[in-house]
């Protein structure tokens, strides 16, 4: 038996495994959801197509959303979503060295832009927060400042970014009672999450402190301070 | 020179609006623009504008313009009475779906529709509203785009084209009180017990917290399959028309302002072209859901 020959068909059976975790569910006539079982698959994907997007390999796409655990394409009324296209681009990438799982593995495309957001950790809840995670407050802004996170998707409002890399001891519950205001700038935490109110919002989340930056202006170039797929890092002022 | 609009009263709701701002889902920033798009660009069309300028959105009526030069105005949406009022006060109904001139001085009055929610105003030249994002439409979900319109507010507006002459009559349709639209089934159709026949089962009314976020339907509960009963799915990319089902089974049908994404399951999505029709539908009018 030829070695080479047996490479290759455990090379070929490791591809079917893993682009068969990829389902593609219709999500109108213009759209085809892509559903991933991962956080880092979901970034991989969405750099995948992203790129595809900007060197004119996909056409006629609206729209290209990343979630949780899914990244939305549509495309204009009339139009076919490129589901094939889709499912060729992503087989390509999910069985690259990118889909170990390592949200900090070099995906595909451009390289991710990497933002400071400096903060002032003043933050109403930062006792709470402490209290749960069984840390001191100096050890929670030590912790939260000195992790990278990733965007993981946007939403919520203009330019709020989930980020997520939140270390264990952070992942705490949403509040029980949402605040009916949160002034923007304020930088929380909730679940899996870490991000910071782009303007003032009601909102669950933990307060940990704010940041001066603008997260959104929509007369700037670009007008979201955070993207999908940027890695981002909080830096303590005080 | 250009010419300009005062707003001498808003009535209910007001607010300009154009095409939207598609292409900025990923930062979370929503669609929005006309809930009754092929109405504004009928309107557009009318007065010879490009389709996609800014006009406003009226609904239920009640708004009174007034032009500081002589501007030509259309009123499209739901069918709605007209007036051209004189600045010695005698005035005439000129009718929707049609383009009218106005003098200086002169003002549009609109009555309040018989049937429907939401008509669309043009005016030559298209209104100068700032643009955020390549839009100068109001989103009442994320607040980009110029405030509500109130009493008072002045629109500059742009160069205007030449009014067809030859525009003939206009297909003018009156919103039904039950109307039936489409839905697409999936992406979450399976967290559903039948769905196609849960959806088709109920006549679904239109709830009075509906709004350009989202329509509000009640009727027969729809429940979820044994697996997914009160599983909580990850945030998921939305869109204008999906079909959101919060916990209380009744659903939620996103409209333009709707948000890019959202924390319950879609169980379809009504087409982009069936979304008009949802626009006019009134708080306590019936809505089939087919399924497909």
């Amino acid at each position: 038996m030829v070695p080479g020959a047996a490479a290759k068909v455990t090379g070929l059976r490791i591809r079917r495994v893993v682009s068969r975790a990829v389902r593609l569910l219709r999500f109108g006539g213009s759209g085809v959801l892509v559903e991933l079982s991962s956080g880092a698959q979901v970034m991989t994907a969405y750099r995948t197509l992203r790129a595809a997007l900007a060197d004119g390999r996909l056409d006629g796409v609206a729209e290209l959303v990343p979630a949780a655990r899914t990244v939305l394409l549509t495309v204009a009324a009339g139009l076919t979503p490129p589901r094939d296209q889709v499912r060729a681009l992503l087989a390509d990438a999910l069985d690259g060295p990118a889909e170990a799982g390592d949200p900090s593995a070099e995906g595909p495309g451009a390289a991710p832009a990497e933002v400071v957001i400096p903060v002032r950790y003043d933050g109403a809840d930062l006792d709470l927060v402490a209290r749960t995670a069984e840390l001191s407050v100096p050890e929670v802004i030590e912790l939260h400042s000195s992790t990278e996170y990733t965007v993981a998707f946007c939403g919520f409002s203009p330019g709020f970014g989930y980020l997520t890399g939140l270390p264990e001891p952070l992942r705490q519950a949403r509040l029980d009672d949402a605040r009916p205001s949160v002034p923007a700038g304020s930088v929380a935490m909730a679940g899996e999450f870490t991000g910071v109110y782009p303007r003032s919002s009601p909102g669950g989340w933990r307060l940990l402190g704010h940041t001066d930056q603008v997260m959104f202006d929509p007369g700037a170039d670009p007008p979201a301070r955070l993207a999908p797929g940027d890695r981002v890092r909080f830096e303590r002022v005080r | 020179m250009g010419t300009a609009i005062t707003v001498t009263r808003s009535g209910p709701l007001t607010v300009v609006t154009d095409l939207g701002r598609p292409g900025h889902a990923h930062l979370g920033v929503p669609h929005s623009g006309a809930l009754d798009p092929d109405a504004l660009r009928l309107a557009n069309r009318l007065v010879g504008n490009a389709e996609g300028l800014a006009g406003l959105e009226v609904l239920l009526g009640g708004l009174e313009l007034r032009a500081e030069a002589g501007v030509t105005v259309a009123v499209t949406g739901t069918p709605m009475a007209a007036w051209r009022r004189d600045e010695d006060g005698t005035r005439r109904a000129v009718g929707s779906h049609r383009a009218v001139h106005l003098r200086a001085g002169q003002r549009l009055e609109l009555g309040v529709p018989a049937a429907g929610l939401r008509g669309y105003v043009a005016c030559a030249g298209g209104l100068e509203a700032a643009e955020e994002l390549g839009s100068r439409s109001t989103d009442l979900l994320s607040g980009l785009g110029p405030a509500v319109v109130a009493d008072g507010d002045r629109f500059e507006l742009g160069a205007a084209g030449e009014v067809p002459s030859d525009a003939g009559p206009v297909p003018v349709s009156v919103p039904a009180a039950r109307i039936a639209v489409p839905v697409l089934l999936g992406p979450r159709d399976d967290w559903f017990e039948d769905p196609a026949a849960a959806l088709r089962a109920s006549v679904w009314t239109v709830g009075s917290a509906s709004n350009r976020i989202g329509l509000r339907l009640a009727g027969q509960p729809l429940v979820r399959v044994p697996e997914w009963a009160g599983k909580e799915l990850p945030s998921e990319p939305m869109c204008p028309g999906a079909v959101q089902v919060p916990p209380s089974g009744e659903p939620v049908v996103f409209l333009a302002d709707g948000p890019t994404t959202g924390g319950y399951p879609v169980i379809g999505v009504v087409p982009e072209a069936a979304l008009g029709a949802l626009a006019q539908a009134r708080p306590g009018s019936e809505v089939l859901l087919r399924p497909r």
